[in-house]
């Protein structure tokens, strides 16, 4: 796009710089609208897949929300009564309540983690450093339900590894899907999972800061740790509100791993246990796409609202950079 | 309804393979169910992307099924037919078949024109006008085939809406072994006896005696059945009208004795058809499996039988409630069924009503113990009688208890809201499980959730 602007300039406007009324505004507005052509056709092939795939199956998903369907009456007419019945609805709420409190506890614990990892892998600058951060980001490419799936098997009571460490003791090791754990049991594997790809755009932003700040803040006589805390991790802010807003998203819309994970969970993850788990459920199980859709939008609008109070709540911090 | 995991963990890799495949068909294969409508001026409708090769040039019916041996019952009636001819698909087992199932309902295309259901999901499919009352193409002509119980759980009223193949009479499975080191002479004929022998196994050290597993309903559902329970009335012919009876004593007391083993340790928690309960199975960390006629054949292909646990394996009748007054009751067990979808309702018909029905195919059927037959030309054979069962060490398992239990099954009325009632079902069981609900409060709020939801979908529900 730069380049084809370059050109333009170059070849029409530079004799008609000089502010002319009429005739000069008209040639200009002649190539702006040559150029408005060509910048379309650069945003075609995604405005299509764009509208086809994102904006044509949820104004859809709309306006099935607004029927509702009785496997007896058959489909009629509601309005916004489905929205009325989600958020009156125990499943839905519960749903809710339980991302919102893995939220909660879950971004802390994955941006301290992956901010530690960054900080570490940034200051050293080994061979060993590039393999553990290979390493570290491994999980990340690992496919979501075959991590999760393994996972399973590493919490079975039968073949998991902790209870054969537990058997040494003859004990027996805490099953980590059952109602009391599987908070932490889920958390575990989502922190395994994305703390690799945070720490990775944590670590590209470092890489971005120029380190004659680092000498000059050295020369100040500031110390390791006052670098890390006092200059790196305030650079890097914006890096920091940007996966605090892709975790805060993917979480309140949790699927795949704890839908993984339902088989061998003796029944603790049911078919309510999140928001997109129930929407599911409801669409391919109980044939109801007209209450799955809405609860699919009942489901955006506590995203954005999440998001909204998030981003209101950081303003400051995220406008440093 | 878990007799969808017949194959166990081999067959399961095996089913996704063939699911894997038969996705592909099935976009195509949609097609395939509703395409031949435009070409049906002409002779016979062709349908590509079968499993199958067909023997000759007959018009072709698509079907979706399952069965282990499914590849070999299609050819036998394939060679059996010159007028009709099988296009089979595998689109995954029960749940993820349903789930194929329900899309294409809503969706209104996509279908098959023959499609294999387990009894208890006829009415959900029914009540959604998907399912063809078979009775104006014949089907009670083949109803003397089938005992009086097999036959009703595939009626509704005077509608027919499947021709049953195999069925799941219970029984009492058990370990040989752990019976006889811990002093066991008889299995338990009662569940009281049950429980009394689930105590002394435990207080000698020995293992759990059964396994409350939340994740079969469906075999939870027939045991509450076996003591009086009626959870459900319903009749097509007054589609709306839905009796709900999931509190009452009988219910209550089922729940009740599994909650009170449970609590007490007498059985596991642990979920069923998952390699935990296979290892624990094999490794004998349960004394009994209550479990239907096709469990000898599920657990051989998951492995059970073999080393560790070979030549210990037999199997009683289902311990009743009150032994003057048996029960025998039912889990699981398949049909075929014809869609409102099909291009050529009579001759899909034709299909549903021979398929697995000739006599080769289900000799193959009953002899790898892939099925339990409910066919009354197999039951009523000596051979079927007679015969010994290799996985419990030459026992004549089917004259003892699998025959007597199908000849004395009353069939159930299923709700048209099978897979909700389940899925909450096993919530409470799991609640049970961790012992966060009794059997009461259990079966009160399963019927405040299952009346509420009933109503939410339009049916007027009696109490």
């Amino acid at each position: 796009m730069a380049h084809v602007t370059a050109v333009d300039v170059a070849g029409h406007h530079q004799p008609a710089t000089t502010s002319r009324d009429r005739p000069g505004r008209a040639r200009r507005s002649r190539g702006e609208r040559k150029r408005a052509r060509t910048g379309f056709l650069f945003v075609l092939p995604f405005a299509v897949i764009f509208l086809a795939f994102l904006v044509a199956p949820l104004l859809y998903a709309f306006y099935l929300s607004l029927y509702s369907k009785g496997l007896a009456t058959g489909v009629v007419f509601a309005g916004l009564k489905n929205y009325q019945t989600a958020f009156t609805d125990p499943s839905f709420l519960k749903g809710v309540w339980f991302v919102i409190r893995f939220a909660l506890v879950l971004i802390p614990v994955q941006m301290f983690v992956s901010l530690a990892l960054a900080l570490v892998l940034d200051s050293l600058a080994t061979r060993f450093s590039r393999f553990a951060r290979l390493m570290i980001f491994l999980p990340y490419a690992i496919p979501a339900v075959i991590g999760a799936l393994m996972w399973g098997f590493l919490y079975s009571p039968t073949f998991g590894p902790m209870q054969q460490i537990a058997n040494v003791f003859g004990a027996q090791a805490p099953f980590l899907l059952d109602p009391d754990h599987v908070f932490g049991g889920l958390m575990n594997v989502v922190t395994w999972q994305w703390a690799g790809y945070y720490m990775i755009i944590i670590f590209a932003a470092l890489r971005g800061i120029d380190s004659s700040i680092y000498e000059a803040a050295r020369i100040d006589g500031a110390s390791s740790w006052q670098i890390a805390f006092r200059v790196k991790v305030p650079m890097i802010a914006s890096a920091l509100l940007l996966i605090l807003v892709f975790a805060l998203i993917g979480t309140l819309q949790f699927f795949t791993e704890p839908q993984a994970l339902r088989l061998v969970s003796n029944g603790t993850i049911t078919p309510d246990f999140t928001p997109n788990i129930y929407a599911f459920s409801q669409a391919f199980a109980y044939a109801n796409f007209n209450y799955a859709s809405a609860i699919s939008f009942s489901l955006g609008i506590v995203v954005f609202i999440a998001v909204y109070v998030f981003l209101f709540l950081t303003r400051k911090r995220g406008s440093i950079s | 309804m878990r007799k969808s995991i017949l194959a166990g963990a081999s067959g399961l890799a095996l089913a996704l393979a063939l699911s894997a495949c038969a996705t592909s068909a099935n976009n195509s294969g949609g097609g395939g169910g509703s395409a031949p409508a435009a070409e049906e001026s002409g002779t016979s409708p062709k349908l590509t992307d079968c499993t199958n090769k067909m023997k000759n040039d007959a018009p072709q019916v698509s079907v979706w099924g399952w069965y282990p041996n499914m590849a070999t019952v299609v050819d036998n009636f394939n060679a059996g037919h010159t007028d009709v001819q099988i296009c089979w698909n595998n689109v995954g087992q029960g749940q993820d078949e349903y789930t194929k199932v329900q899309t294409a309902i809503s969706a209104k295309k996509g279908l098959p024109d023959v499609v294999m259901l387990e009894a208890d999901h006829l009415s959900s499919y029914a009540i959604q006008d998907a399912l063809v009352d078979l009775v104006p193409y014949g089907a009670n002509d083949v109803k003397g085939n089938f005992s009086e119980g097999a036959w009703k759980d595939v009626s509704q009223g005077a509608k027919v809406f499947a021709v049953p193949v195999d069925g799941g009479p219970m029984g009492l499975i058990y370990r040989t072994d752990v019976f006889k080191k811990y002093g066991i002479t008889t299995p338990p004929k009662t569940w009281a006896e049950f429980a009394d022998d689930a105590a002394k196994v435990k207080a000698a050290g020995g293992p759990v005696f059964g396994d409350l597993g939340s994740n079969v309903p469906a075999a939870f559902m027939a045991l509450q059945i076996q003591k009086g329970a009626v959870p459900f009335g319903y009749d097509i012919a007054d589609p709306q009208a839905l009796t709900v009876k999931l509190n009452d004593q009988a219910s209550k007391d089922v729940l009740n004795y599994w909650a009170g083993l449970a609590d007490k340790g007498l059985v596991g928690k642990q979920d069923q058809f998952t390699t935990d309960y296979i290892s624990g199975v094999v490794n004998g960390k349960y004394a009994t499996y209550t479990s239907a006629a096709w469990a000898p054949g599920y657990l051989t292909g998951a492995g059970v039988g073999k080393g560790k646990s070979e030549g210990v394996w037999s199997v009683a009748p289902l311990p009743q409630w009150d032994e003057a007054n048996p029960v025998s009751v039912n889990w699981g067990g398949s049909t075929f069924a014809v869609t409102t979808q099909a291009t050529d309702k009579k001759l899909a018909a034709e299909v549903a009503k021979g398929i697995y029905a000739d006599p080769a195919s289900l000799s193959d059927g009953w002899k790898k113990q892939v099925i339990f037959p409910l066919s009354k030309s197999v039951l009523d054979s000596s051979e079927f009688a007679e015969n010994k069962t290799d996985f419990f060490s030459g026992q004549q398992a089917n004259k003892e208890v699998y025959l007597p239990a199908e000849n004395a099954y009353k069939g159930v009325v299923y709700a048209p809201i099978t897979t909700y009632y389940y899925a909450q079902l096993q919530a409470e069981l799991a609640k049970i499980n961790a012992g966060k609900a009794t059997g009461d409060q259990a079966a009160d709020e399963l019927q405040a959730t299952i009346v509420k939801y009933a109503e939410s979908q339009g049916f007027k529900v009696t109490q």
